[in-house]
Parts: structure tokens; sequence; C-alpha cells
């Protein structure tokens, strides 16, 4: 009986895993920021979103996401809302790509990622700096986006691994 | 081709209308309430704020907790550092107390004549302080900002300023209940109104984004005052907003236009909130 709430235990934890990697990285700003490497930077949670809405969007919701966008506007300290619009502005994106693509291509996705960062990133550089007035570092945003694309294969390899264990636990 | 159009408007359609699986919001609506939020927090509507404040207080206390271990690898990494610097650092700072040890000396009668002088205009500044923890220490590209654990119930007050030691750090910006937000000088957004001394020259002190600021609005020609000379910039006082002569930082002599900090802004651990009062001594 231990055995079997132990296994329901886990099989829940890891199906939930997706939604407390995001929750964790926007009250962190999980970045390795304390690294202290010059210029270095990257966006965890678009990479997160990105992956997860694309593969596997039952496990992380839309309202899930919404609510995390609020709560990055919070720590980041930028008007409510922005972090919530650029996130589901991923979030179309990645279901408009599932609606039209058949057969999932990695270098496809990889290459729609920078599209959809670059176009995200200018919402928020353009919402902040035309609308709100405020001084941004056009720079780190440059550096950001880079990053975050660079990473990205890093990161879909190590959610590929998560995926698979949250399918097999699925179909068990 | 009107098929491939077709094909468009249904994949666009299903993509932002339709609730599929799991989803229960579509993600239209989802927008449209975060694009609603924004132009709501951008008109300052009071509901919003009050919801922000809210907001803020959760976030920050849950957000306290969640960095803590972000927080001991960074300790670890700073105490290997200083470990591994120890000696170097040691003789450095031997020569350094040396030439402190004679500053000291003539400090001690400028710091006599000062308050003599002050008397003689009938002028005293009396200022006011609350110790505070250093909740959060944000180093994000975006914003170079901590959160502390004092707030409106402590009489923490927005435009008050965060002293380390006896250096400025930074000025309140956002006021909660128990809470408060202080942006960094190091941030973009910074100006801080300050004197170059000895030169005695009016200056603003702005952040860049990276650890140190640059100077702005001050004549081109004043270059040539500042090269190869030890600057040290203070608080001018001008504006009202901060005490003057608080040290903010030096000129480094390798770059003209570099303004290294005192104090170390990843290491921020307890500050003083500090607020003043210009009257006469009466």
């Amino acid at each position: 009986m231990s055995s079997l709430n132990k296994v329901s235990f886990q099989r829940v934890f890891i199906s939930y895993l997706p939604l407390i990697f995001l929750i964790g990285s926007v009250f962190n700003d999980f970045d390795f920021n304390y690294l202290k490497i010059e210029n270095f930077s990257f966006n965890f949670a678009y990479i997160l979103i990105f992956y997860w809405t694309l593969r596997n969007p039952d496990r992380l919701g839309y309202l899930a996401i919404f609510f995390a966008g609020i709560i990055n506007d919070v720590v980041i300290a930028i008007p409510l809302g922005i972090s919530s619009l650029c996130y589901l502005v991923l979030c179309s994106v990645t279901a408009y790509m599932r609606n039209i693509t058949l057969n999932p291509n990695f270098v496809k996705d990889w290459f729609s990622f920078l599209f959809v960062i670059i176009l995200i990133n200018s919402v928020q550089v353009i919402t902040l700096d035309l609308i709100f007035l405020l001084d941004i570092n056009y720079m780190r945003y440059l550096t950001n986006t880079g990053f975050t694309f660079l990473l990205y294969p890093a990161f879909f390899v190590f959610f590929n691994f998560l995926n698979t264990k949250i399918s097999k636990y699925k179909n068990d | 081709m009107a098929v491939g159009r077709d094909d468009f408007v249904i994949a666009f359609r299903s993509a932002f209308i339709s609730k599929k699986g799991k989803q229960k919001f579509s993600l239209l609506s989802l927008i449209l309430l975060s694009i609603i939020i924004t132009i709501l927090s951008n008109i300052n509507f009071k509901p919003i704020n009050v919801l922000r404040l809210g907001i803020n207080e959760i976030v920050y206390s849950v957000s306290y907790l969640v960095s803590i271990p972000e927080k001991k690898i960074q300790k670890f990494n700073h105490q290997l550092s200083i470990h591994l610097n120890l000696f170097e650092k040691y003789q450095s700072k031997t020569v350094e107390l040396d030439i402190l040890r004679q500053k000291e000396l003539t400090n001690n009668f400028l710091e006599l004549e000062n308050q003599k002088l002050r008397n003689l205009i009938d002028e005293n500044i009396s200022s006011k302080e609350i110790l505070a923890k250093v909740l959060i220490d944000k180093d994000s590209p975006f914003l170079k900002s901590i959160i502390l654990n004092k707030g409106s119930k402590d009489n923490v007050k927005a435009g008050m300023g965060i002293i380390d030691g006896v250096y400025l750090v930074g000025q309140i910006i956002e006021v909660n209940y128990t809470s408060s937000r202080a942006l960094l000088l190091s941030d973009l957004n910074s100006k801080i109104p300050s004197v170059l001394a000895p030169q005695n020259i009016q200056a603003v002190i702005s952040g860049t984004g990276k650890n140190f600021g640059k100077i702005e609005h001050t004549k081109d020609d004043i270059k040539d005052d500042l090269k190869n000379k030890e600057v040290i910039i203070y608080t001018s006082g001008l504006g009202g907003i901060f005490k003057p002569g608080i040290p903010i930082g030096k000129i480094s002599k390798d770059y003209e236009n570099r303004v290294n900090f005192f104090s170390d802004f990843t290491q921020l651990d307890y500050v003083r909130i500090i607020s003043f009062k210009v009257g006469d001594v009466k």
C-alpha cells in the first residue's frame, strides 16, 4: 500500500515539475546571475514555456502561465501585465505551430524560437521604453536573446527526458 | 491559394480561440486581460495599484524563501574568492591603513571646523535612520534593485536614501506595508545629484546597468580637470532628496567617465534607510 502511495506521489510530482520549474524560476528570476559572468543572462521562463506549450501543452496551463507572468512583473518591478502578455504571445506562436506541424523538427522549432523571442523582447522593449518611458539597456536585451536562443538545445534535452518520464508514468 | 488562406485562418482560430485539452481559458481572453491590466497600471488605476501592493507582499516573502539556495551559492563563491586573494589583499590594505591614519587626523580637525561654521550660520542637519535587512538582491539584467524588510508601517517613504555603512547605495522607489524596494545606484534609471571633490563640480551620477556609474550633465571641458586625479563623488544635497556629503564612489583613473561605487551591491545584508531634515539650531 505504501509503495503504491509512493509511486502515485512520484507520478503526480513529476507531472507537475514543469509548473514547479516555471513558478520557481519567476520567483527567483533564475538566470545564473550569481556566476557573475559579464554580459551573460538568459530567460529560462521563455525556454520552459516554449518547450512545454509546444510539446506537451497539458502540463502547463495558460492560466498558470498568465499568473507566472504577473509574479515575474512584481519580482523584476515592471508594470503589471507585460510579462504575462509576452508569455502568452509565446504560447500563441507555439499553439499555431502545433496546428500547422505534422512532424515536429528540432531545428525548425529552434529557429522559430529565435523568431518568437525576438518578437516578444521587441514588444517588451517598445512597451517599457515608449509607453512607460523607462531607460532600457538594449545591449542587455540583445545578449539575453542570444544566450536564451543558444541554451535552448541544452534545456531541450533535459525537458525531453522529463517529458518521456511523464509520458511513461502516464501510460503505466 | 484560397485553401492555404483557409488553413491559416483555421490554424489561427484554433490557436487563439478554442480551448484544447486541459486548457480552461482561451489564449485570446488571457492576452486581452494582460493588455487591460497593462493599460490600467499605466494610468495608475487605484484597484490595480492596491492589487499590486497585495501581490508584492506575498511575492517578496515567497521570493525570499525561494532565493535562499541561490544566495548560499553566491555567498560560497564570494568567500572562496576572498580566501584565494587573502595575502595580496592584506598587503595592499596595510599600506592603505597607514595612509588613512594620517588622513584621519586632518579629517577630525575639518569636521570640527565644519560644525563651527554650521553653527555660525544657524544651520544643522538632523537625520533619521531605520535599519533594514535585505530580503532579495536581484542582479537582474533589467533591473538593479533590492527588497528590504521595512515598509510603510515603519514610516518608510518613497525617495528615502539607502546607505551601507557610510556609502550611498540607492533610493526607495516602492513602499508596501511590510517591505519596500530600493533602486540601486547602478540601475539605468538611477540619477543622483552629486558633487565632484575636490574640484567642486556639480554633476549627476547615472547608473549604467552594470556595476559602475557615469557622470552626466557637466560641461565637456571638465575632462581635463579630472584626468589622472583622485576624484571622490559625494551627494550634493541639491533637490533636497539626499543629505549632502554622503560618499558615492570615485572616478576610475583609467576610464574618464567611469564611477566605481564604494559599496559592493552584491554583498548587502543590512542597510540603513535614511531621511534628513535641514533646519536651524534653535
